[in-house]
């Protein structure tokens, strides 16, 4: 599904450089929710920017179902995201001038889907995200909680074949956290493949497989069996 | 539709229409006020001199005016001429003139030489005072004493540009009139002929031709040069409304007309320095309008640069899940097109509605004409498309400069 090879990030800043990730090497297969785990600055956040082709990596190979990303230009990733990958932001990245439905709409309707069947399909999302009644709200009008189920909806409507979350849950209470996950839990059961980092080892523990990250590499990896996968 | 474009379309509205009312009320604000500039500027400069225009053909040459043939002293056969006139049925009222070069003298009385005689040259005209009044309207012009009446005997309407009193001329080879007001004794010379007369009103206008000229009743002008065969000079003519003057003027010649006189329209009579200097004003408008337009396109990038800049990070988003580059640079374009239009739109309707209007009742007092707006439907239309272009473009640079900078660095901040 997903294999990485000895993937590097550097950043330099004049004479300064930095490096970030150091030859990570990485596999994941369909289906699969896998939790990111490590300190700040440990190199967890850049390495889902690489995967989900928000970024460019220094060096290394990034292979999405036999796609090398390195050979396409920014216009097919862009494309690329749009059609296979969904991407759940921390700080929800919602599009302030959209409602909830047009914010979710707007990814299927660049795919040419028609504006009636986007914002239906939309509209089942949104509702099985709980937000049935606040389809027609502006992001500014929602509470963080709703905002972020908001962006899940938008991820996930056009069915990605991976769904990359970064800290999803930061900046939300326990109970908004709580309903997030559980939405991450569930379409894990529907057999979306998830990669997320997290900063909490109680949501972490949610997924199937924890990576841990220090210092730019994978330092440990860990399976846990919650027993509730489709197979 | 290409996907681009729909999607383009999807998010330039809604941003406009979520966007402050106050940002899009200013920006659209400036928008009126660059498509004022470029249009009322240049259209004040033509106006002027269009204004300037306007008055030397309703305040002397009327739509078409018969004069004399080049070799001739006069119009031959006038009577001829005025009998095709009353029953030509385009013509709604003409006024026959009778001409002739001479000189007003003030202060002869008083004068102990010759030398300190005031002395104006001027041309003599011999109107119908109430045919005169029909087409040109010539007492409208009177801002001291009265109008001529036919019954006047030794009576004149002098210009105001004669009188020192009135227009102060300084200039070399020019005289004027000291010391002469409403009821002044003048003597009028045309050659060896010779008459006192009495000064019965002030003429002033911004049309040379009226405010350098004396005024006689025909008959008392055609007695003082002797012209007994009714030989006229001109034949100023207003048509009926709705009528052709070329079309008048060709069926004019057709009826013989032009066996005696030539017969012009006003287009035909316009000096030629007058079209160049309209032309040369509407050049420096256009340039000063180009300075506004190149304003105004720094003023739009700015602001949808800003607006770009400001909304770097949700561009960023959009990219992020998926959006492509080229979508987010239409829906900015979009967004400047709106503007645009709205600008333009709002401007033509003040134009057209509000300024010419206004102006035409209350001409701008410049000291040689009342200026107008002259704005033309296809002048104003290619203004409007050139900044619509202008807008077009400046709006689309810097959202291709914001566009095309890293996805990441976008969503984040950097």
């Amino acid at each position: 599904m997903i294999e990485v090879k000895k993937l590097v990030k550097t950043y330099i800043d004049g004479d300064k450089v930095t490096p970030v990730l150091k030859e990570v090497d990485f596999k994941a297969e369909a289906g699969e929710f896998i939790a990111i785990m490590g300190r700040s600055g440990a190199g967890k956040s850049t390495f889902l920017y690489q995967l989900s082709l928000l970024d460019e990596p220094t060096s290394g190979e990034i292979i999405i179902d036999d796609i090398d990303t390195h050979d396409m230009t920014a216009d097919e990733k862009t494309q690329f995201r749009l059609t296979e990958l969904g991407y759940v932001f921390q700080d929800y990245a919602l599009l302030p001038d959209l409602t909830a439905k047009e914010n979710v709409a707007l990814p299927l309707l660049m795919q040419g889907k028609s504006k009636e069947e986007a914002y239906s399909q939309a509209k089942t999302a949104l509702e099985k995200a709980g937000l049935g009644h606040r389809i027609d709200f502006l992001p500014s009008q929602m509470s963080g909680g709703e905002q972020q189920r908001v962006s899940i909806s938008r991820a996930v409507a056009h069915k990605p074949k991976i769904l990359f979350a970064d800290e999803p849950t930061a900046n939300l209470d326990n109970y908004s956290s709580g309903l997030v996950m559980d939405m991450f839990k569930e379409l894990h059961k529907e057999g979306q493949t998830i990669i997320m980092v997290t900063h909490e080892p109680e949501y972490g523990r949610l997924a199937e497989r924890l990576i841990r990250f220090d210092d730019g590499k994978i330092v440990g990896e860990e399976l846990i069996d919650h027993g509730y996968r489709k197979n | 539709m290409p996907q681009f474009i729909r999607i383009g379309f999807y998010l330039a509205l809604r941003q406009i229409r979520r966007a402050s009312k106050w940002t899009t009320g200013l920006i659209i604000f400036v928008m009126i006020l660059t498509f004022l500039n470029l249009v009322v500027v240049s259209g004040l400069l033509v106006g002027l001199i269009q204004g300037s225009i306007n008055a030397h053909k309703e305040q002397y040459f009327g739509d078409i005016t018969i004069s004399k043939l080049d070799k001739k002293d006069y119009i031959e056969n006038s009577p001829f001429i005025l009998n095709v006139l009353d029953n030509f049925k385009d013509v709604d009222v003409y006024t026959p003139r009778y001409g002739q070069g001479g000189v007003v003298e003030a202060n002869y009385q008083s004068a102990a030489k010759e030398s300190e005689i005031d002395k104006a040259s001027a041309p003599f005209s011999g109107i119908d005072p109430i045919k005169e009044d029909e087409v040109t309207h010539l007492s409208k012009r009177i801002i001291e004493g009265e109008y001529l009446v036919p019954s006047d005997y030794d009576k004149i309407l002098i210009g105001s540009m004669l009188i020192k009193k009135y227009m102060p001329i300084e200039s070399p080879g020019f005289t004027q009139l000291d010391n002469v007001g409403v009821g002044s004794k003048v003597r009028i010379k045309i050659g060896t002929t010779t008459r006192e007369v009495i000064v019965k009103g002030i003429l002033k206008s911004k049309v040379d031709t009226v405010s350098t000229q004396v005024f006689f009743v025909d008959k008392e002008l055609r007695s003082l040069i002797g012209r007994q065969d009714y030989g006229l000079s001109t034949i100023s003519i207003k048509l009926k409304p709705g009528s052709d003057p070329a079309t008048v003027r060709d069926a004019l010649l057709r009826a013989g007309v032009g066996q005696y006189a030539k017969v012009q329209t006003f287009e035909d009579g316009e000096p030629k320095f007058l079209k160049d200097i309209q032309d040369t004003f509407a050049l420096l408008g256009n340039m000063i309008s180009s300075i506004g337009l190149v304003v105004a396109s720094i003023t739009i990038f700015i602001v949808i640069f800003i607006n770009a800049i400001t909304r770097r990070k949700f561009i960023g988003i959009l990219k992020g899940i998926g959006i492509s580059g080229r979508t987010i640079e239409v829906s900015y374009l979009f967004q400047s097109i709106f503007y645009a239009l709205c600008g333009s739109g709002i401007g033509l309707v003040i134009l057209y509605f509000v300024l010419i209007p206004y102006v035409n009742t209350h001409p701008i007092d410049f000291p040689f004409s009342d200026g107008i707006i002259v704005a033309t439907p296809y002048g104003t239309f290619l203004r409007v498309a050139l900044l619509v272009f202008a807008t077009m473009i400046a709006g689309y640079i810097p959202a291709r400069m914001i566009v095309r900078r890293n996805t990441l660095d976008a969503i984040l901040g950097r």
